[in-house]
């Protein structure tokens, strides 16, 4: 008989196959990491259940599977394959397949030549991504499908991977969005993952097959892909057993069961990875570290018996809801400390009833909000404060340590450090989207090897070989804890190793210090991932440094609340909280609403409460609040936007409809291209800003998911004009930018110079659609209209005179050089109009294509309506010379952005804030450079990394912080 | 002891009394290429060591000293530096580093820098670092590339190339198992010999060590085994760097596979090229345009001789000229695509799928720009116009796990076996 095994990354697969290939035997379970023990007990059982039988013909398969089948001698079918030969065998016919597993997604063409795509490096959104989520909306997996088929509207939500959604989704449940509709947006973000990520220009069409475990369990997940591939796949019988099937079919070497199971006892004890030092040595030096922490407390007092004033801080994290009453006296009367299951408000809501139940006479002096459902909960309970974040958890880490001058937050989800000096945070780093190595990265890992945390982080303490696991992405570390678990790592070295990697990742991916003594000696760690000693032991290990984490390390935010209510209270002054009746009373209603004042649509949660208070969620402008038009446009991304409205097409004698593509350097190009094609006949169209539906367009062709989020949208682009009935389609391919004589040399970024070539070779035009992508060279003028004649020769013909091409260059030249003063003097003009208001002035440097509201998601807007100026780098970039810098200053964008930042330093309202592309290399080069020159002159430098990422509650924390830091610096 | 001296722009030279005193570390991209060009640095009185150091560490020490989303190639040398310095094998104060400086569009033309910052971090700021480069950026007073130096490393080049082919070719096909390493060992060793005498560059011997080294590897009694044939293209740090792409020659060696890894002379050829394109589209500099069409010609000639030579004594495959491979590129990528790899690189993947290598790995570090347009960018359209190719691309960085990379590459395996069945 024959056994096929499929050892995935979360679960093991068996089947067994009699002469005739009938399944006599199949089982399905998680294997928990436990990999040769789980598949040890399978073989048992196999032995048991067919003891006539002693030709036993076994095969591996399975992303987990290469180790075990070398150590134990059996073939290793590669899993993919063994698809394809399962697939021929049972569903014959069958053109592409579809498979989702724990961590794999791949799409398997069988139509012509086999070819197959995979996840790549990059990609996590699969069943791993939507058990997180599952968790996240506290739910279990399979019942995401009875939630979603409730559905009545789509949020959007990028699945690239877990941590990017999870800040996406845990603001949505903040704002009061359904379930219902979250689980259905989850679903669809797998497909649009899934097809984005691996379809990869190919179309998926004829008889689609649906394997897998999500596919198999969640019907609703099948119905989404469904409706996007406007196709009706099948999901077939052993949809889960097709891989290790496959490898039974193939398996054709004899093998005894007893050397089998004996060989695959080897395997477990044999092992080998990069280890890492434990964390304690022994006992005595674990309770060393206990004592001298158990120092860092504060004063605590009775609820029951305590007179006078009380101080409520509440701090609305991202996973757990933190609450503290504090005496007049400091003392700590109550805390409140809860798992967020989603909607912060009937948390808070019991947490107040409780404490009025508790002591009805209570003295409220004033209460004080912060976290992510700050707004919410403000607004909900009529709390007196809020404050950002950052600056909650200044004041707290103050009561501990008066000097201190950095301090480290860890949190469930979101990391914060902040550096202090002279009393002011003077530079605060927060972890972008892509490594929220956190509190609930930990959890999460915990929880799939099941374990709650606390057992998991005692594991580690002792672990002999804890697994270095590197500092990067939590993708990655499910590939680096899957190997681990193959090598037979142990659950302490792996529950080590997350938690030395989790440090890492706060300093040298967050942090990235220079050297770590530049973090300070005074350092205070808080946020409940603290409370992990094995966290905080690897982090003072890490610096060599003692730091303090305070007791109440999970309540530092709430705490920091409380004090802060204490200082800004007057005497005698009785808080506005609600109390018990209103309470009693409150109620809350969620309703969802497109919002229909701009062209942005945003999905506006609208929450009203019981005493006909209005709380509106999801906007990115003030206009669903205040109901008026932002009438001070204090706004140069507004400006350029317009600009590029109003590059309208002239009908031209040719009667040839030419489109240009808005996207990269075209936003800087297009007056240019679109002067130039005008005067010579051609009708020009441009394609409109980008929307949410541009990206959708064109993702299918994408052929890198890891290229900056800018490209990516050009495939929409190319696809609209197709639609807007074009005749041609023109983007050059550009190697060189204008020479500003600011740099060493004048490039495009490679991306920005070829993608052209991408598009040609990755999109297919309808006929009649000429796509021109010849390379170009604006940058010199003396020969740029000879050689652009022979463009348009090769493609419309003799028909252009070299006079006619002259011509038409110098309104190119013109309309461009136009475009580029405008710019510069409206820069002026919004830097004096925000003088004499008195405004900050924010230059959001980046790239000109940084305007597309679709790339800067708005983030313009955020900043006026905090009530800020907005300008750019190219504003400004012309008012300074060539100067030194300490990288090769090639690229012609980049050199404005030196140059920016250079003369930032010599304004004092002005401040930088750089945007970045997720995947831009060179702003890997760049961003480095810019902050050195802004710190020289102790200027704070602001970074914001933007993606597919649309929720901008965690960049709201960053430009507040920023505000924050400027105010107490002013003073 | 060699002063420590600094130009205008406050960069740290690398002095006169430094060539005497001082080490030059290299990283070893290429251990056949580098191991005979260092010969001509010692007979230049050059103190020359490669860097072959290795391992996990060398990662995190390049995590550690630079920008986490920077090139993996930058982060690996980096690291490969610090390490040594580090090491205790070398005085830190006499040690210089070489990095090469194209002057591309890409990030590669940055690494010099990204260097510095991590050294001056690491506090080795007193370390210079020499730029390697024909494009005019950074010079030394202590280091100058002649034109006798370029030529000889130019037959450097070219011996690598022709040694890396013919190996390549016998090892996995070799009867007396490990002829083909102890062969390569001995010329290795040989030419070398001739460089530290100022021999073996001339045309007339290379022709004869051509005539020489093809005999001897043309010798070597080789099965007649069927084998699945990968070529590997890519960005060239990781394509060719074993430590870069965890050691992807072994390992499809241990498959049973037999591996072209396209020479180093093509991508050179590839570089100089560029300023003859660039002229071509845009104009400009005529003077720069013409040296670099007399250098191309030159480089032409010597490859002729090389590709000849092949040709009369061996049957061992060897791909098309170099300007050869532009007419199959033509309609998919525009030569106007130089930075990087540019156009070169699926112009290298046709030239494998033309030459029965249809199965083929294009490696690229994590979020390498170019490789985004040229190695990603292309497949599909490869694929499209060769529908027996069976490509795959790999990406490299310290955080991809070597059992997810195999995994792929297995995949790929599975598909080119089941193509060889067939045929």
């Amino acid at each position: 008989m024959k056994i096929g095994l499929d050892i995935g990354s979360t679960t093991i697969k068996c089947v067994v196959l009699d002469q005739n290939e009938q399944i006599q035997y199949q089982t399905y379970q998680r294997h928990l990491s436990l990999i040769a023990e789980k598949t040890a007990g399978i073989i048992q059982e196999i032995r048991q259940r067919f003891p006539q039988c002693h030709d036993w013909q076994i095969a591996v398969s399975g992303s987990a599977g290469m180790g075990m089948a070398n150590a134990c001698g059996v073939p290793f079918i590669q899993e993919v394959y063994a698809t394809k030969i399962a697939a021929d065998r049972l569903a014959p016919g069958t053109d592409c397949i579809i498979e989702l597993g724990g961590e794999d997604a791949k799409i398997i063409f069988l139509d012509g030549s086999l070819e197959a795509r995979m996840n790549g490096t990059c990609a996590g959104g699969t069943g791993a991504f939507i058990d997180q989520m599952a968790s996240l909306l506290n739910v279990s997996p399979e019942h995401i499908n009875d939630l979603a088929a409730a559905c009545e509207q789509l949020y959007t939500i990028p699945a690239r991977c877990g941590v990017f959604a999870k800040s996406d989704v845990q603001p949505l449940l903040n704002q009061g969005a359904k379930k219902s509709d979250i689980a259905a947006s989850i679903l669809y973000a797998v497909v649009n993952q899934t097809i984005g990520g691996l379809a990869q220009g190919r179309p998926i069409k004829g008889n689609v097959l649906y394997l897998g475990g999500p596919l198999t369990f969640i019907p609703m997940l099948r119905e989404s892909f469904d409706k996007v591939l406007k196709t009706g796949g099948t999901c077939p019988e052993h949809s889960l057993y097709y891989v290790c099937l496959g490898a039974a079919y193939l398996a054709d070497q004899s093998c005894s069961l007893e050397d089998f199971l004996s060989r695959l006892s080897g395997y477990a004890a044999g092992s080998e990875w990069e280890t890492l030092p434990p964390l304690f040595r022994d006992q005595a030096e674990y309770d060393a570290f206990v004592k001298r922490h158990e120092g860092a407390d504060v004063p605590r007092g009775s609820l029951k018996d305590y007179q006078g004033p009380v101080y409520i801080g509440i701090d609305a994290g991202s996973t757990t809801i933190k609450a503290v009453v504090m005496g007049s006296d400091g003392s700590l009367l109550c805390t409140f400390y809860q798992g967020n299951t989603g909607n912060p408000v009937p948390l808070v809501r019991d947490f107040l009833m409780d404490l009025y139940r508790r002591r009805p006479d209570l003295w409220v002096a004033g209460c004080c909000v912060t976290g992510y459902g700050e707004d919410i909960i403000r607004h909900a309970f009529h709390a007196d404060y809020g404050l950002v974040e950052t600056s909650a958890h200044f004041t707290a880490a103050k009561a501990f340590m008066p000097d201190v001058d950095f301090i480290v937050d860890i949190g469930g989800q979101d990391m914060k450090c902040f550096h202090v000096s002279d009393g002011v945070i003077d530079n605060i780093y927060l972890n972008e989207a892509c490594s929220s190595g956190c509190g609930s990265f930990l959890q999460t890992f915990a929880n799939a090897l099941g374990y709650d945390t606390e057992e998991f982080a005692r594991l580690g303490l002792f672990a002999r070989g804890a697994v270095d696991l590197g500092s990067r992405c939590t993708v990655f570390m499910n590939s680096s804890v899957k190997q681990a678990q193959k090598d037979g790592a142990t659950v302490g070295d792996i529950s080590a190793g997350l938690s030395v990697s989790v440090v890492k990742n706060a300093i040298y991916k967050v942090i990235r210090p220079s050297s770590l003594s530049q973090l300070g000696t005074h350092i205070v760690v808080q946020g409940g991932t603290f409370l992990n000693d094995a966290v905080l032991r690897a982090f003072e290990q890490e610096l060599g440094v003692e730091v303090v984490r305070p007791a109440i390390a999970g309540l530092m935010g709430a705490y920091g609340c409380a004090l802060y209510a204490r200082r800004k209270a007057l005497p005698q002054q009785k808080s506005t909280l609600s109390g018990p009746e209103e309470l009693k009373a409150f109620r809350h209603q969620v309703k969802n609403v497109t919002c229909g004042l701009c062209n942005n649509h945003c999905h506006l949660t609208v929450n009203t409460f019981g005493d006909g208070g209005v709380y509106i969620g999801g906007n990115r402008c003030q206009r669903p609040v205040t109901k008026k038009e932002d009438t001070d446009n204090l706004n140069i991304y507004r400006f350029k936007q317009e600009y590029m409205k109003g590059l309208q097409p002239v009908p031209g004698r040719l009667g040839i409809r030419l489109g240009l593509p808005l996207g990269l350097n075209l936003w800087e190009m297009a007056p240019f291209w679109h002067g130039f094609f005008t005067e010579l006949g051609f009708t020009v169209v441009l394609s409109p800003l980008s929307a949410r539906e541009t990206f959708l367009k064109g993702q299918a062709t994408i052929p890198s998911d890891t290229v900056c989020f800018p490209a990516k949208l050009l495939h929409g682009h190319v696809a609209e004009l197709v639609e807007a009935g074009v005749q041609a389609i023109y983007y050059p391919c550009m190697s060189f930018n204008f020479d500003e004589h600011l740099g060493d040399n004048h490039y495009n970024c490679p991306v920005v110079a070829y993608y052209p070539e991408t598009i040609a070779a990755n999109m297919h035009l309808p006929e009649g659609i000429q796509f021109i992508n010849d390379y170009t060279g604006p940058h010199n003028p003396k020969e740029f209209p000879e050689k652009i004649r022979q463009t348009l020769i090769r493609y419309f013909g003799n028909r252009f005179s070299k006079n006619d091409v002259q011509r038409a260059a110098r309104k190119a030249y013109a309309a461009r050089d136009a475009f580029l003063s405008q710019i510069r003097e409206e820069g002026q003009k919004i830097i004096r109009r925000a003088r004499e208001a008195g405004k900050t002035i924010i230059c959001l440097a980046g790239r000109p294509y940084h305007a597309d509201p679709e790339i800067n998601h708005g983030i313009d807007m955020l900043l006026t309506g905090l009530g800020l100026a907005v300008i750019s780098e190219d504003c400004l970039s012309h008012l300074e010379k060539k100067f030194p810098v300490r990288v090769l200053n090639q690229w012609t964008y980049h050199s404005r952005l030196y140059a920016a930042a250079k003369y930032i330093c010599t304004q004092r309202d002005m401040q930088l804030v750089q945007l970045i592309s997720f995947g831009c290399g060179l702003d890997a080069i760049t961003s480095d450079e810019t902050r050195s020159i802004l710190q020289q002159k102790g200027k704070i430098y602001t970074q914001i990394k933007i993606d597919e990422i649309t929720n901008l509650g965690t960049i709201k924390v960053r430009l507040r912080s920023l505000l924050a830091a400027l105010e107490q610096k002013e003073k | 002891m060699a002063e420590l001296k600094y130009n205008k722009q406050g960069r740290l030279l690398f002095t006169k009394e430094m060539k005497k005193e001082y080490t030059i570390l290299v990283p070893d991209m290429l251990p056949i290429h580098f191991n005979i060009m260092r010969h001509i640095f010692v007979n230049e009185g050059y103190k020359i060591e490669l860097l072959d150091n290795a391992g996990e560490h060398i990662k995190q020490l390049g995590l550690k000293y630079t920008h986490n989303d920077i090139c993996y190639p930058a982060l690996l040398v980096t690291g490969q530096f610090l390490d040594a310095l580090t090491s205790g094998q070398y005085d830190p104060h006499k040690v210089a580093l070489i990095i090469m400086q194209t002057g591309g569009g890409c990030r590669a033309s940055n690494y010099i820098h990204i260097i510095r910052k991590a050294l001056e971090r690491a506090g080795f700021s007193y370390v210079p670092v020499i730029s390697f480069n024909l494009s005019g950026l950074e010079s030394n007073p202590g280091f100058s590339l002649t034109p006798s130096i370029i030529r000889r490393m130019l037959a450097g080049v070219i011996y690598g190339d022709l040694l890396m082919l013919m190996s390549n070719q016998t090892r996995p096909y070799e009867v007396k198992k490990g002829q083909t390493d102890r062969l390569l060992e001995i010329w290795i060793n040989h030419i070398g010999e001739q460089f530290k005498r100022k021999k073996g560059c001339s045309i007339k011997e290379m022709k004869q060590n051509f005539r020489d080294m093809i005999h001897a590897f043309a010798e070597i009694c080789r099965k007649k085994t069927k084998k699945v044939k990968v070529g590997i293209v890519g960005e060239i740090y990781v394509k060719y760097a074993s430590f870069a792409n965890n050691s992807l020659e072994k390992f499809l060696a241990e498959q049973g596979c037999e591996v072209m890894v396209p020479g180093l002379l093509g991508f050179l050829m590839f570089k100089v090229d560029a300023r003859v394109q660039d002229y071509k589209i845009y104009g400009g500099n005529f003077m720069v345009y013409m040296i670099a069409k007399k250098f191309l010609g030159y480089l032409e000639k010597i490859e002729k001789l090389f590709m000849d030579s092949i040709n009369q004594f061996s049957d061992f495959v060897q791909l098309s000229s170099y300007q050869d491979t532009k007419p199959p590129v033509k309609g998919l990528i525009g030569l106007g695509n130089r930075m990087g790899e540019g156009w070169f690189l699926p112009a290298e993947m046709i030239e494998l799928v033309i030459h029965g290598y249809e199965n083929i790995i294009c490696t690229q570090p994590f979020g390498c720009l170019p490789t985004h347009i040229c190695g990603k960018g292309m497949v599909h359209k490869i694929k499209s116009m060769y529908p027996h190719s069976n490509i795959v691309p790999i990406d490299y960085d310290p955080g991809a796990t070597r059992v997810n990379q195999e995994n792929r590459i297995k995949l790929m395996l599975s598909v080119a076996r089941e193509n060889l069945c067939e045929v």
